[in-house]
């Protein structure tokens, strides 16, 4: 790890201001990332500003009908909030098909978001990696690659999103708000979020270097059944081979995001319209124009008999 | 005592400690966290400083330089100690690898330079400022393209014959009316236990005392010895408890060479951990294989045809993986052939996991008997009974001691509800998962080491037993302390037990499954000579001296036991040895494993629902703690069958997926409740002790099981471990 300086910040306006004054600093709050990944000097930040004690963690009614949540609260609490579970059933699913109860207490909404990839080449500082180490290369895409993305990605990466909040957030179109060191803010719809690749896969989504996440808005309450299906090779305590995020009305319309197989949650609202037509025509248009590799192509089979499996469990 | 004909009756038959269910002795230390393991000797030494090991970043070449200016004066840096500095250090006597490298690389991680701070953070940020150059060379790194090349392996201790024969297997084949010749693969697998490698070393003028983490005590004083090339009688290594091993501790790794160096280097005691990340590809692992199995058959099942080639890789100088070893003794036929080839393979070594070949051999041949079976349309574990054999099937004149695999897999059927078993592949549904069941056979073998021991009389009637024996989780602790109690007609609360130290008598140390058998009987032999002192102070006849209760007796005379120690005490050593009782006898242990997994009818996701194992290891000595190493060895095996494998990335060569995270073993909620049955039995021509390790045993056969109920629930028959979803979700039966 290398050195690195630490401040405390109490309020938002503090916490812009601090990243203001230090170029390169990073937020930290949970840590269940970072700290890792500075472990590992994947991460090197000079400055850390901890933002854990803003008043950010608290999740209110939106006045459009939709929850506020706050950039602090915990998965922990956020899967267990009763609003939560009896509206956004998927998002509550899917915080806890993640990680360990240890780490959601630990984890935050907005450091959720923003975990950076488990490709196994981004890990080890040895190897050629775009993501970490702008222009080395990417091992990943003729080496081991079971795990990372069929489609989005570039030449220069295929390191997937490994999260499951987020995929639910997708799916329920969450709004992320956040505030700049000059105090503006700006509400960035998820699906506009994160960034695919193409050249510069070392920038994970459009936050500017002082950008700080305050909230992420849930639009009201959409109705339906909610699924979360996370598919991994053992039953807990792992990253998604696959995993996907449903909404299902009566009518049989609906929404489905898929993780584990893009830098980003993946959804089409033109795969969506298929949804009565059954889950492989749904799979084969979010999937058009996918690239897998040979190690990897079984997600998108996997993709489509997860999606059949989970219809077929709504119709019963 | 040399032990040269079966054991008769004697103390340990009383079984009034030795066979009872006992919770182990240490279990309060390390429940309260005063048991200290080898990173936590923090009142021993005063001042350590801190080593951080650094890995190679290439799998095969050179260094051309390793820039240090940097990193020396980075905050708190003491010393930087590389191969360059410290000049040539040979290899160990039972590993290959070279513990430090440079200038040449034979894999990826290994260590090349050591970093020594006042802090491990100061060491480890120092680390990163290495600037290392290096020449990389070609590598061979896949072993299925070296399997053409590969060599036949020279015999040797823990390598037999590159080729056996009996019969004639070739014409035996080729005319056997029913036949099957198939490839099976398993993969590079980790040990993955809970405590990495560390090591505390200080030296004292030319004498080294290490804190250390490994199995085997005295081939770490003869390796370490013969590394840094300094007199045996001046290191001293302590292992009072091990945080796991699984054979990945056996002796001398990086560690503790970097240790010693760093320390001798700084004039400081030193503490190393090797970071998780490094482990997988620094240290050494189970290495991966290529199996081909041929049976042939008689319709109404008898094998007549056993063939077994196989091939693996290792570093120049490696051991190759045996998986020939369970095949040779594991079923009757009379035509037989087996043949080992061996690759060299720039990766990390390959050496001693869990079941060492016999673990990887019976993933293969009972995924082939379970294939047979299905050919011959009979019921898997009826061909298996049918097979048995009571004589070593390469020497008729040379019978099992004891052997009740057929008791094993009867008793295994009739509690696991086997008759329940569909012979149909992917003919039973519950909701949307598919549901099978699978069985396979075990064995592992049982040998016996030469152990000595010490044991103490105190005049408060304590019996302190030591003995360089280590407990690596096993409970080593308590099953010693079972068999001095037992000796001495003592209770537990009266014996103390001090292992892992290399100043007390040499035993075995924990491995190949000889661990509880060998330390054993080493204390038994301690505790005859003790009980004839005993007798001998107290003017007691000595083949009339009973030991019960805390007293001896003799006729009408009775004396506390405390009395024999006098003021001072009284102390016997002895150790045992044996005669040719192993070439008499096969000796091994048995088992039968059944299970039933569900497989998602969708996403083919694979959950083990059920496991029973049923066990025949000669005396249990603590039904306890066996059950604990089945359950575990289950557990492992689940692991081996469904989600354990080191990616090879065969360009760069190494293993890929090298921490936690990717490399998967079972969670909790991978592992449904598994029932252990533990066969009576005693082998009296073992030792006194008249019991068998039982350590290994568990995971042997379970990967086939699990393997084996997978093809009964999907009808997709996967012969490359591990059985992932991906191998079956493009054959997977229409959804219903």
């Amino acid at each position: 790890m290398k050195a690195f300086t630490y401040e405390r910040v109490r309020t938002v306006a503090e916490a812009a201001a601090a990243r203001a004054r230090t170029p390169g600093a990073k937020f930290i709050a949970g840590g269940t990332n970072l700290l890792d990944l500075m472990k590992l000097q994947i991460e090197t930040p000079e400055h850390l500003i901890d933002v854990g004690k803003l008043p950010l963690n608290t999740i209110e009614p939106a006045p459009d009908g939709g929850l506020r949540i706050g950039a602090l609260v915990s998965n922990t609490k956020l899967a267990a909030d009763i609003r939560v579970r009896r509206d956004y059933g998927v998002l509550s699913r899917a915080i806890l098909a993640g990680a360990s109860g240890q780490l959601r207490n630990k984890a935050t909404t907005a450091g959720n978001l923003l975990q950076r990839t488990r490709c196994p080449y981004f890990y080890d500082t040895n190897q050629a990696c775009n993501k970490r180490k702008p222009g080395s290369g990417c091992a990943a895409i003729e080496g081991s690659s079971r795990s990372l993305a069929v489609i989005g990605g570039s030449s220069s990466c295929i390191a997937t999103y490994p999260g499951d909040m987020a995929v639910a957030m997708m799916a329920l179109d969450a709004v992320i708000e956040t505030v700049d060191a000059r105090g503006a803010t700006r509400s960035i719809p998820i699906a506009e979020f994160y960034r695919l690749p193409g050249e510069t896969p070392h920038i994970d989504n459009v936050l500017t270097e002082s950008e700080l996440i305050t909230s992420v808005v849930l639009p009201p309450p959409v109705g339906g059944k909610h699924t979360y299906y996370k598919v991994r090779d053992r039953a807990s305590y792992a990253f998604a081979l696959v995993s996907v995020a449903v909404i299902l009305q009566e009518n049989g319309t609906g929404r489905v995001a898929v993780g584990g197989v893009a830098p980003r949650p993946w959804r089409s609202r033109e795969a969506e319209v298929l949804l009565p037509s059954g889950a492989q025509a749904v799979t084969d248009k979010l999937f058009a124009g996918a690239n897998p590799t040979e190690e990897n192509k079984y997600k998108l089979t996997l993709v489509a008999r997860t999606l059949a499996g989970v219809l077929n469990e709504a119709k019963r | 005592m040399k032990f040269t004909t079966p054991a008769g009756p004697n103390p340990t038959d009383q079984q009034r400690v030795i066979g009872k269910p006992t919770s182990r002795i240490e279990g309060p230390l390390k429940t309260t966290g005063q048991a200290k393991y080898a990173y936590e000797y923090n009142e021993e030494v005063s001042n350590p400083a801190y080593g951080y090991v650094v890995g190679a970043g290439i799998a095969r070449g050179r260094i051309e330089a390793i820039h240090q200016t940097r990193a020396k004066l980075s905050p708190g840096v003491l010393a930087i100690v590389t191969a360059a500095n410290i000049g040539p250090l040979r290899t160990g006597l039972f590993y290959t690898d070279r513990l430090l490298a440079g200038p040449t690389i034979d894999h990826y991680h290994q260590a090349v330079a050591i970093v020594v701070a006042e802090t491990f953070e100061q060491a480890r940020a120092a680390a990163a400022l290495l600037r290392i150059d290096y020449v990389r060379e070609e590598g061979a790194f896949d072993l299925a393209a070296g399997k053409d090349s590969a060599q036949a392996p020279p015999a040797g201790p823990f390598s037999p014959p590159a080729e056996t024969s009996v019969g004639d297997f070739a014409t035996a084949f080729a005319s056997a009316p029913v036949t099957l010749d198939e490839t099976y693969t398993t993969p590079d697998q980790s040990h993955a236990m809970m405590e990495p490698h560390a090591t505390m070393a200080s030296w004292d003028g030319d004498r080294l005392t290490c804190w250390c983490t490994i199995q085997q005590l005295s081939w770490g004083v003869r390796d370490l010895a013969h590394i840094l090339d300094v007199p045996a009688a001046n290191i001293r290594l302590i292992s009072s408890y091990i945080g796991g091993g699984f054979g990945g501790k056996g002796t001398v790794l990086s560690d503790l060479v970097a240790a010693a160096l760093a320390a001798r280097a700084t004039g400081r005691p030193v503490k190393v951990t090797l970071q998780r990340p490094l482990i997988f590809n620094n240290t050494i692992h189970r290495p991966a294989t290529i199996q081909r199995i041929r049976l042939g058959a008689t319709p109404d099942g008898k094998l007549t045809a056993i063939g077994h080639e196989s091939w693996s890789g290792n570093l120049r100088g490696g051991r190759t993986e045996t998986t020939i070893a369970s095949t040779r003794l594991m079923y009757a036929g009379a035509n037989r052939m087996t043949k080992l080839r061996l690759a060299i393979l720039d990766l990390a070594e390959g050496s001693a996991m869990r079941a060492p070949g016999e673990a990887s051999g019976m993933m293969a041949l009972e995924i082939a008997m379970d294939e047979m079976a299905e050919k011959l349309a009979m019921d898997p574990v009826e061909f298996r009974i049918i097979n048995d054999t009571q004589v070593d099937p390469e020497n008729s004149a040379r019978p099992f001691s004891t052997r009740l695999l057929v008791e094993c897999l009867k008793t295994g059927a009739e509690r696991f509800g086997w008759s329940q078993h569909n012979a149909t592949p992917a003919a039973v549904r519950e909701g949307q998962w598919l549901v099978g069941m699978g069985v396979a056979s075990a064995i592992r073998g049982a040998p016996v080491m030469p152990c000595a021991a010490r044991v103490r009389l105190d005049r408060n009637g304590i019996v302190t037993v030591e003995t360089d024996m280590t407990d690596i989780g096993t409970g080593s602790y308590t099953i010693i302390a079972q068999t001095a109690a037992e000796m001495m007609g003592i209770g537990l609360d009266q014996v103390v037990v001090k292992l892992g130290d290399s100043i007390f008598p040499v035993s075995p140390g924990s491995a190949g499954q000889w661990g509880a058998a060998s330390a054993t009987s080493g204390v038994y032999a301690a505790c005859v000579k003790l009980r004839e002192a005993v007798a001998t102070a107290l003017e007691l006849p000595v083949d009339e001296a009973r030991f019960e209760d805390g007293r001896v007796i003799a006729g009408d005379r009775s004396f506390p036991l405390a009395d024999a120690a006098g003021a001072e005490e009284l102390v016997a050593e002895d150790e045992m040895t044996y005669g040719d009782l192993g070439r008499q006898y096969a000796r091994d242990t048995f088992g039968a494993h059944f299970v039933e997994v569900g497989v998602h009818q969708y996403t083919g996701e694979i959950r083990v629902r059920r496991m029973l194992a049923v066990a025949h290891a000669g005396r249990i000595l603590n039904p306890t703690a066996a059950r604990s190493q089945m359950i575990g060895a289950m557990t492992m095996g689940v692991g081996a069958a469904l989600m354990e494998k080191m990616e090879v990335d065969t360009r760069v060569g190494f293993f890929v997926n090298h921490d936690l995270a990717g490399y998967e073993v079972p969670v909790h909620a991978d592992i449904p409740h598994l029932d252990v049955v533990l066969l009576e039995d005693s082998d009296p021509t073992m030792s006194p002790m008249k019991a068998k390790g039982i350590g290994e045993l568990g995971i042997v056969g379970v990967a086939a099981a699990i393997a084996n109920a997978v093809y009964n629930a999907t009808g997709v028959r996967v012969r490359d471990y591990p059985v992932t979803l991906d191998k079956l979700i493009d054959k997977l039966p229409v959804p219903a």
